[in-house]
């Protein structure tokens, strides 16, 4: 059994003895979540110590037949792409666990029924990125819709179930949609090759061309729907500001990235010639979240839907870089993914201590925060920044690779993207004006700083930020490889830099 | 000279012994007193289905198209399909024993003073039983039988006593009535019309047998092929409610008893469906090229027209009559795509999508107030909170109706529409998932009902089922739940039995 199964299992395990043995002890429950994605988290950071980074193969590789008639194995593996991400999700876990000690409290269902869902979905998380098998990451990636919906409906606050519902059928959609691609793939690959789900195999198929579009477009949706695209995003605002601030940290660091993730695992992999045709088009979109997703987070006068639309933004970034086909912009896009994981939950979890503290999510109501609570608003602040690529900040890195990368090919889409870092300017430091600084607006003068179970908890997020600022060395020498090596198997070679003469 | 036909019994042994048993039922309602009935009937029911479940595990082997004359074929996807529709009886059977459900006397005028003394007595009605049998054994000879006169006899012996069951509703009984009424007048319309075209298919072939008209292609004017094929499917297609056949469905789901419609909603889709694929795959296969666009479309619009309509709905099993409608739309893929995988993916959906709908309205008879069942789907708000274990399970079993991974129903529709796409039927494969998502969201919105909105009305509850509906629920449950994560377990045994004998 590979490494990479225990991760996977381990927080099942946990959530059915969770489920199973009758307990009230809300503290006990707590802690037991706790040691478990604790105990994930050590074992993720020693299968990173173990990954060959110069391997751009597949590592901790094991398949075991699951539905035979189908050829449908159970078959894990990683690559440096897939790796960042796991650490990514497994990192944030423990911090968002402890971080949200108390949220469960109000929920619908009570304590037991919250952890045994983020312990499920912490599965879910690890299988969704480890799959090597086609059909067993769509059964991830439509299972994991589950424990997110209840989570929404059932722990959140304001139309909580209106926003849980936009979101399923919204994924539900795009989900079905790539089922018929899915579908349609298996049969193509048992006309050529053997019916197979194989992503390596799958890869080497011939597809005719309009089939090829096709296909691709079932996926590209479903993942556009995830990740979020403009013009599919409407789902997002809504539940991020329903949601409670762990599951936002979760729905939109780690699940999210499930639809960036894809687009270069599946569309760009597995169609390499629709991908090109479909580029301008794609380009065009990022650009538009891009600046789209900055203005409006301008107007914003909630906190949560303020730092939903930022994502967007950000998301823009990412499909920009993806979609460049130039290994910096790979590089870029996936560093980026990381680097927006840690930034975004910074910022959902220390605004999450605000909204707590005030009873209130409208950023005016705040205001001379840093005269109150100096840590909570210094750590705000610092997520903000990162949040803005502040240079010395980890998104900085991954802007500029993505930049970079960008404008060798599609210069334009990068200077107007630039606009997107202008713009970012003004939606964080807008409300870091109103919500720090200045004096202290009545009713907030008796808040408390943040207690020591809430520093423990963000001191990692912010370390995280601040060491992949000043050196990503560690992470992009994962990432590079294998991102190098989707640029070169999609058939692109990096344009030489223009030199003007 | 008339010379005694020969007939194979070690073949026939399951559908004897299921027919012997309905027989003895009769006998045990006209000599036993009152009060032994009830048991003496649930155990020849069970005997008797335990005892046939054996005997077709003793023949999986065997095969022969002249078990009966030429009229009955004892094949590999017959032998399976009438192990389904057994093993659904069977606990359907439990279901059906909690008599609390069925008028004492279905003669008596509703609120009569003579149902009055009848429910005084506590009396009950044990036909029940035996007509139970009768329809099973109908049931287990429709998917079989390869001659369309066999496949009219064992159309009525199905229909006669479900349409006799529809009508003994303890509770609304004037709407359990007209249930009744509906679907055995246009239940007999729609056989009119497979007779209709059985003649026809005779006059074009000059033969009554499937591989006949299979064999006859060709030879004479395929005009009469067509009339006669479309007349067939009329009365089949009304059996299986596809659209534009299905409008006494919903009022039958909601007026027959609970326990009948569980059984109705199950075992007949398993019994329809096996003839269709049977009729299709053996008789029309040549023909493909004459019925394929027709029932293309038919599954089509059924597909939509079954996921929009069931958005409206506002009684939950008027919702699932709806929600079975759209699956009979899936179901058509799998005849439509004419392959081996269609086959195998068809024998696949039907069983799981049996115990489903099986545990689903088994569920469904729980939930009451002082005045019977309550199945206006407002009353059902906030009950994840009454009884956190019911709700769940019924969540779960609308997950895998709405086709959710990790659920049987998602495995079968995998299956089936993967067949379609193999057989190029990509527009269905298209319409089919588009479908799904609408499907996805009346089921959901059950789900929230259930679980995220605040209980309001304090007199409905969750009734402590009796031991025999429990047992029933369970089974019906766990196979949902073990073919959703290990469909292998079947998958393979359906690829395997996936063959007709032609």
């Amino acid at each position: 059994m590979s490494l990479l199964t225990v991760i996977g299992v381990l927080p099942l395990i946990g959530a059915i003895i969770l489920a199973v043995v009758p307990s009230k002890n809300s503290e006990l429950i707590k802690k037991f979540a706790l040691g478990v994605t604790l105990i994930v988290a050590v074992i993720s950071i020693l299968l990173a110590t173990g990954f060959d980074k110069a391997d751009t193969k597949m590592q901790y590789v094991q398949s075991n037949s699951w539905i035979s008639s189908f050829n449908i194995n159970y078959a894990v593996g990683i690559d440096g792409i897939s790796l960042v991400l796991i650490l990514l999700a497994t990192i944030l876990l423990p911090i968002v666990v402890l971080a949200t000690w108390n949220e469960s409290d109000s929920g619908r269902w009570g304590v037991k029924s919250f952890y045994v869902l983020i312990l499920a979905l912490e599965t879910l998380m690890i299988g969704v990125f480890a799959a090597t098998d086609l059909f067993l990451f769509y059964v991830f990636f439509e299972a994991m819709l589950i424990p997110i919906y209840f989570l929404i409906g059932g722990y959140g606050s304001g139309n909580r179930s209106a926003a849980a519902i936009k979101f399923l059928l919204y994924s539900l959609f795009g989900g079905l949609l790539m089922l018929a691609s899915i579908i349609g793939i298996y049969v193509i690959s048992g006309n050529q090759i053997g019916a197979t789900f194989d992503l390596a195999q799958l890869a080497i198929l011939e597809i005719d061309n309009q089939t090829e579009n096709f296909l691709f477009l079932g996926f590209f949706i479903a993942f556009a729907i995830k990740a979020p695209l403009w013009p599919f995003h409407t789902w997002l605002p809504d539940a991020a500001k329903s949601a409670t601030p762990g599951t936002s940290v979760l729905l939109l660091g780690v699940l999210d990235k499930v639809g960036t993730y894809g687009m270069i695992r599946f569309c760009i992999e597995l169609f390499p010639d629709a991908s090109k045709t479909f580029t301008p088009l794609i380009i065009t979109l990022a650009v538009i979240s891009i600046i789209y997703g900055a203005f409006m987070a301008i107007g914003q006068s909630d906190i949560k839907g303020l730092i939903a639309f930022t994502s967007i933004s950000h998301f823009g970034f990412i499909t920009m870089g993806i979609f460049a086909m130039t290994s910096q912009g790979m590089s870029g896009a996936n560093l980026y993914m990381v680097n927006h994981g840690f930034s975004t939950a910074a910022l959902f979890l220390i605004a999450g201590w605000m909204m707590a503290r005030r009873g209130s999510s409208t950023i005016s109501d705040f205001g001379g925060l840093q005269r109150v609570t100096p840590v909570m608003a210094w750590t705000f602040f610092i997520a903000g920044m990162s949040g803005l690529a502040l240079p010395g900040l980890s998104s900085f890195v991954s802007e500029f690779l993505v930049l970079v990368g960008t404008y060798t090919r599609y210069p334009v889409a990068a200077v107007i993207g630039t606009l997107g870092i202008v713009l970012a300017a003004l939606y964080i430091l807008i409300p870091v004006q109103k919500a720090l600084q200045g004096p202290t607006t009545p009713g907030n003068e008796n808040l408390k700083d943040l207690n020591i179970r809430e520093k423990i908890a963000i001191a990692p997020v912010i370390l995280v930020i601040v060491i992949m600022g000043f050196y990503p060395k560690p992470v992009l020498d994962v990432i590079n490889p294998t991102s190098a090596q989707v640029v070169t198997n999609a058939g692109f070679t990096d344009p030489l830099a223009q030199v003007s003469k | 000279m008339l010379t005694a036909p020969s007939l194979s019994y070690s073949l026939l042994a399951p559908m004897l012994i299921v027919f012997g048993g309905a027989v003895a039922g009769v006998l045990v309602e006209a000599f036993l007193a009152k009060t032994h009935r009830a048991a003496v009937q649930l155990t020849i029911s069970l005997g008797a289905l335990l005892l046939a479940l054996q005997q077709l595990w003793r023949i999986r082997d065997l095969s022969s198209t002249t078990a009966a004359v030429n009229s009955v074929a004892i094949d590999k996807a017959g032998i399976f399909l009438q192990a389904t529709v057994v093993l659904l009886a069977l606990v359907a059977v439990l279901l059906i024993a909690d008599q609390d459900n069925f008028v004492a006397q279905a003669s008596a005028v509703p609120g009569s003073s003579e149902e009055i003394n009848t429910l005084q007595q506590k009396s009950q009605q044990t036909e029940i039983f035996p007509l139970f049998l009768f329809a099973v054994g109908g049931m287990m000879l429709f998917p079989v039988a390869t001659d369309l006169i066999t496949l009219f006899v064992a159309l009525e012996v199905f229909s006669l006593p479900l349409y006799l069951l529809a009508g003994l509703s303890r509770r609304k009984r004037l709407l359990s009535q007209e249930a009744a009424l509906k679907y055995f007048l246009l239940g007999a319309y729609a056989s009119a019309f497979f007779l209709f075209g059985a003649a026809f298919l005779y006059g074009y072939a000059g033969t009554i047998s499937l591989s006949g008209i299979s064999a006859a292609f060709g030879t004479a004017n395929e005009v009469f092929l067509l009339i006669g094929i479309v007349f067939l499917s009329v009365g089949l297609l009304f059996k299986i409610s596809a659209v534009p056949f299905h409008s006494w469905t919903p009022d039958v789901y909601q007026g027959a008893p609970t326990p009948i419609t569980a059984f109705m909603a199950a075992c007949t889709k398993v019994a329809a469906f096996g003839a269709i694929l049977r009729i299709f795959y053996v008789g029309f296969a040549q023909s493909q090229t004459l019925w394929q666009p027709i029932i293309t479309v038919i599954a089509i619009l059924t597909m939509i027209f079954g996921s929009i309509v069931a958005i409206t709905q506002r009684d939950i099993k008027r919702m699932l009559a709806y929600s079975s409608i759209a699956h009979a739309g899936f179901l058509l893929s799998g005849v439509v795509a004419l392959n081996k995988d269609g086959l195998a993916a068809s024998l696949f959906y039907l069983f799981t999508y049996g115990f489903t709908t099986l545990a689903a309205f088994g569920i469904i008879g729980l939930v009451k107030d002082s005045a019977g069942e309550v199945t206006d789907l407002n009353r059902w708000i906030g009950l994840g909170k009454k009884s956190p274990l019911v709700a769940g399970v019924f969540a779960f079993l609308l997950l895998s109706f709405a086709g959710i991974p990790l659920t049987s129903g998602f495995i079968a529709k995998f299956a089936i529409f993967s067949a379609a796409y193999k057989s190029g039927n990509i527009a269905l494969v298209v319409v089919g998932v588009l479908a799904s998502a609408i499907a996805a969201f009346f089921y959901i919105r059950v789900i929230i009902m259930i679980f995220f909105t605040d209980p309001v009305n304090d007199s409905v509850s969750v009734i402590i089922p009796s031991v025999k509906s429990r047992i029933s629920i369970t089974i019906a449950t766990l196979i949902s739940i073990i073919l959703g994560l290990a469909p292998s377990l079947l998958l393979n045994g359906a690829d395997n039995f996936a063959n007709f004998l032609r």
